[in-house]
């Protein structure tokens, strides 16, 4: 499968490190080179390797890190704007080729109802109506965190796109495309996605939710939906044997039964007390 | 049920388990007539493939009868005796519609994680390590099979299990490592490694065409075994330099096509040997090239390397330059094992070959660590070792 990823385009000089983490960033980073220089040794080489970039985030407000993960935690908002404001949040791109024709994959994006069938943090999507869907995410500990959303762009076998319709827990912004692949190859489906969860606890629930592992989290996605219309069923390994299962917390599948039922009582009776040169009736 | 489990570097038990289960609707659970150990098992027992856990089932070569299959099966019933290729393909994606079926989009679970480390995923393997699915293996009692209808080959009851049972491997990974030879009549082939993917490389060169074939090794029953299939041996130890020599064969040309069967766990002997041997031990290559280094030394002007051998990571001191100013043709990768099961089961009923020529020993599965052991360290002149569970 061909992925590609394109992280929010930001020019590489720009800050996206918060002012107080910039400070303790610099205090940590600073304590760990100068330690790592007065260690010296393999100790203090290592205190150096992990200090200096610490150092240089704290000065300059940069983290590659933060980079790659598309945040930006030195812009700070607490309005919930309608759309995902710019460079705040999460924001992944993904794209993949599904070996289907085009209305076939764009038909089943469409049907929002669809979504949870690959998008794992999704428990249900309802369609209110044409335009306006409701959807039901899973948050840790067995809660939901739910949002109305609605389609705010669409080109029959081109793009969908769908933003959250006043959230207070999240503002969520997708879009899709669909394109046909050169030589018959089926579909590229390229994604965006955007998430950026507002304040107070239920806020940083939904932070837990989509900020953990985004992009993998949107490539799996990707995977499972391809799996979907490619072979009709993800595959997977979860539940098979191995040897760190107890064979007698599971129970002995009909194949095996059958074959190790035990004999008929009468007949265990009759091999035991018929001599071999007189063999029973039923022989 | 009895299963054959991995605990570490040259640590295989055989435990009872769970009974397998139908997972997916293409699933059919097989139970387990015949299976082997292959020359890449040992790479796993040898600790070369990461992603093992303490507990994996092992084996891809294997063979039995459908005892349960899934409500999405449609080519199989209970009772029908079939043997599984070791690649897991899912018939649908656009791999398996070009018959490259080893580098299936759809059937490894894992291949995230195989994406963050060779960049793409190829196909799910039986029994060989998360990287590759994490599909429990068919060293056990029974096992599950997805993709059942894709991959399985229904065998004709008058062929014994020993006939088709390398039919799942080492067969078609011997005849592709020929056909990616591109031989032509007349063509001399020198096939480095005479392990069982080295024999049926052997045989199937003959098949395919070539004139002479030079088999190089230095197990002497492992040459024994190659001359009876037509090649003629040459015992690399016993050499002082071994392409020289292959020159000297060859009228001073070279093999028109060279064959690396051996892999990442190549042996040489002086100063390259200690070489690739600290540099593996220490992580800084994760193969030892050394068969492919002298493949492409030895290949004549404008020919072929072909490699069917494992490698899993980097390898060093490619002399790449060599094979740029000969205009090589390198070809590479897991078998399509798909591609040739019926071409070789009719080979094989035709009677070209009888594939059992390669058994060693044949065992009880519960000999398994023994098995792996005596496979290993070539004793007891062990080449191919079939397991009854």
């Amino acid at each position: 499968m061909q992925h590609e990823n394109r992280q929010q385009q930001e020019s590489s000089g720009s800050i996206n490190v918060a002012r107080n983490e910039r400070l303790l960033s610099l205090a940590t980073g600073a304590a760990m080179a100068v330690g790592g220089v007065a260690k010296r040794g393999w100790a203090g080489a290592g205190l150096l390797l992990v200090g200096a970039p610490m150092l240089l985030r704290g000065i300059t407000g940069r983290s590659y890190l933060y980079k790659r993960l598309g945040k930006n935690r030195a812009v700070v908002s607490d309005t919930a704007a309608v759309s995902v404001p710019h460079g705040q949040g999460i924001r992944v791109e993904k794209v993949t080729t599904i070996n289907r024709p085009v209305s076939e994959v764009y038909a089943f994006w469409r049907n929002f109802g669809n979504l949870p069938r690959f998008m794992n943090n999704l428990e249900r999507v309802d369609m209110i109506d044409q335009r306006r869907s409701h959807w039901v995410a899973k948050a840790p500990a067995n809660q939901t965190v739910e949002w109305d959303a609605e389609i705010v762009n669409e080109i029959e076998n081109e793009v969908i796109g769908w933003r959250t319709l006043n959230s207070k827990l999240v503002e969520h912004a997708g879009s899709v495309q669909f394109k046909s692949a050169p030589g018959g190859r089926g579909t590229e489906v390229r994604v965006v996605m955007e998430y950026a969860p507002l304040g107070g606890a239920a806020g940083s629930l939904v932070a837990r939710l989509f900020g953990t592992a985004p992009e993998q989290q949107v490539d799996e996605d990707l995977r499972r939906l391809k799996q979907i219309l490619e072979t009709g069923d993800p595959i997977t390994v979860e539940g098979q044997p191995s040897g760190r299962a107890k064979p007698e917390d599971h129970p002995t599948p009909s194949y095996v039964r059958a074959e190790e039922a035990p004999k008929d009582v009468v007949q265990q009776a009759s091999e035991e007390s018929f001599p071999a040169s007189d063999p029973p009736a039923y022989y | 049920m009895k299963a054959v489990c991995w605990h570490g570097t040259g640590d295989v038990r055989v435990e009872r388990v769970p009974d397998p289960t139908i997972l997916n609707d293409g699933d059919v659970i097989l139970q387990v007539t015949s299976t082997a150990i292959c020359g890449s098992d040992l790479h796993l027992y040898n600790g070369y493939i990461p992603t093992m856990q303490a507990g994996d089932i092992l084996g891809h070569e294997f063979m039995g009868i459908v005892v349960e299959k899934g409500p999405g099966v449609r080519n199989l019933e209970i009772g029908d005796r079939v043997a599984i290729p070791f690649n897991i393909a899912c018939g649908s994606c656009y791999f398996c519609e070009h018959e490259l079926w080893s580098l299936c989009d759809n059937s490894n679970p894992n291949a995230g994680m195989a994406e963050a480390m060779y960049g793409q995923s190829s196909s799910g393997f039986f029994g060989y390590s998360h990287l590759f699915g994490g599909f429990a293996g068919g060293q056990a009692e029974y096992v599950r099979v997805p993709f059942a209808d894709v991959g399985a080959l229904k065998i004709p009851p008058e062929l014994r299990d020993d006939q088709v049972l390398f039919l799942t491997d080492i067969f078609p990974t011997g005849y592709m490592a020929a056909e990616n030879a591109e031989i032509r009549p007349g063509d001399v082939v020198a096939v480095w490694g005479c392990g069982p993917v080295g024999q049926f490389t052997i045989r199937s060169a003959f098949m395919l065409g070539a004139e002479r074939v030079i088999a190089i090794d230095r197990v002497p029953e492992r040459l024994r075994m190659a001359e009876d299939g037509g090649a003629e041996a040459v015992n690399y130890e016993h050499e002082d330099d071994l392409i020289q020599t292959l020159k000297d064969m060859t009228g001073g040309r070279g093999p028109d096509a060279c064959i690396d069967a051996v892999g990442l766990e190549a042996h040489a002997g002086g100063l390259p040997g200690l070489y690739d041997r600290v540099k593996q031990a220490t992580r800084m290559e994760t193969g030892r090239p050394h068969a492919t280094r002298q493949a492409i030394q030895a290949c004549r002007k404008g020919g072929v390397v072909s490699i069917p051998g494992v490698f899993g990571g980097f390898v060093d001191k490619f002399p790449l330059g060599i094979a740029f100013s000969k205009g090589l043709k390198l070809k590479m990768g897991q078998t399509h094992v798909h591609r040739y099961l019926r071409p070789l089961l009719e080979r094989v009923q035709r009677g070209d070959i009888d594939p059992s020529f390669v058994i060693t020993h044949r065992l009880k599965l519960e000999d398994a660590p023994k098995a792996y052991k005596i496979f290993r360290d070539k004793k007891d002149n062990c080449i191919k070792v079939v397991l009854s569970p």
